[in-house]
């Protein structure tokens, strides 16, 4: 399960962040997961549970925005988010091929909520 | 409550070593390759015929990634090539730290390239950058040709695409145009070689592109 690495790595970063911050209580990390990143939302969420729990970050809680694919054609540079991550006709011109990924690759924190 | 925002790579602190990896194989002029698949897609065979066929062309050495046991090491290290094995103690990809503790066990003095046998798995490794200038996915005729679709990060980061045992083509139901069609949708400038490690047919084709992609960095 490779969303505990992940999960791992996110809270690394959010105790650096929460060092700037020594008397907040952390309520939130925001989270950008995209179509294309591979990594299972529920996975990740229940990967930080188990990483927090028994730590004063217990009780906080892992927001997942799941971000979808955007491609933009690679003959007529419409933009366009495909049905199917395989097959991606585009729906002007019907290039299947050679599509920029323009969004869904991201896996970022966007920021952390605290109290 | 306040937000505070924060927009950080979840994988920075990897790609940063990965980063330093990588400048350190260009400068050296050490072509690094980051071979991946599924378990048993046999990226040890392909090491095997690959160390002994070109040992008289490169100075090759790979470092090894492995769930549990050194069988790996020792069959690559058997070519005479040098071999350092990681212990990931069930860790199901490599990261760059590890790569970079390897890297101090291994002579890279006149190395010409060095290959990462990354654990077998086709999801996490794809994530983790280990300072190599191409990733290469290994894909067995075994396999559904649908795996391009089950694993589409894995294919579009790959510059190489080797499908593997093509001397079993005729007892399973593999349609290699589809798995090349598959996988050129998800990038069109992968380069595919379909090969066989028994029959060694295909192996040249192989041979060549390590070639050609090694006289780029010298
Ligand atoms: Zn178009």
């Amino acid at each position: 399960m490779h969303e505990m690495s992940i999960a791992q790595s996110i809270h690394t970063i959010v105790l650096e962040e929460l060092e700037k911050h020594p008397d907040a209580t952390l309520k939130k990390v925001l989270v950008n997961n995209g179509a294309l990143a591979g990594i299972v939302s529920e996975a990740l969420t229940f990967g930080w549970e188990a990483i927090t729990m028994d730590t004063p970050l217990q009780g906080s809680i892992l927001v997942v925005n799941e971000i979808p694919i955007i491609v933009s054609c690679g003959s007529c540079q419409k933009e366009f988010t495909p049905n199917d991550r395989l097959y991606m006709p585009c729906p002007d011109c019907g290039l299947e091929i050679g599509h920029k990924v323009l969004q869904g690759k991201e896996l970022q924190i966007e920021g952390i909520e605290i109290e | 409550m306040s937000e505070i925002p924060i927009v950080r790579n979840i994988l920075e602190a990897n790609d940063k070593i990965a980063a330093e990896l990588n400048t350190f194989f260009t400068e050296k002029k050490i072509l690094c390759l980051n071979l991946m698949s599924s378990p048993g897609s046999g990226k040890t065979s392909l090491l095997e015929k690959t160390l002994a066929d070109l040992k008289g062309e490169f100075k090759m050495a790979v470092i090894e990634g492995d769930l549990q046991t050194d069988n790996d090491a020792r069959r690559v290290a058997a070519t005479g090539a040098q071999a350092v094995q990681i212990n990931t103690e069930g860790g199901c990809h490599l990261n760059s730290s590890q790569v970079k503790e390897a890297l101090s066990h291994i002579d890279t003095e006149g190395l010409d390239i060095l290959f990462v046998e990354n654990v077998g798995n086709l999801v996490c490794p794809a994530e983790f950058n280990v300072g190599e200038h191409h990733k290469v996915t290994l894909l067995t005729v075994t396999e559904g040709d649908d795996k391009p679709e089950k694993y589409p990060l894995m294919f579009h980061i790959s510059s190489v695409m080797i499908l593997n045992k093509i001397d079993l083509l005729p007892y399973v139901d593999f349609d290699l145009e589809n798995a090349k069609k598959h996988a050129r949708k998800l990038n069109k400038d992968i380069s595919i070689f379909p090969l066989s490690c028994r029959s060694r047919e295909g192996l040249e084709d192989w041979y060549q592109w390590l070639r050609e992609t090694r006289a780029t960095k010298a």
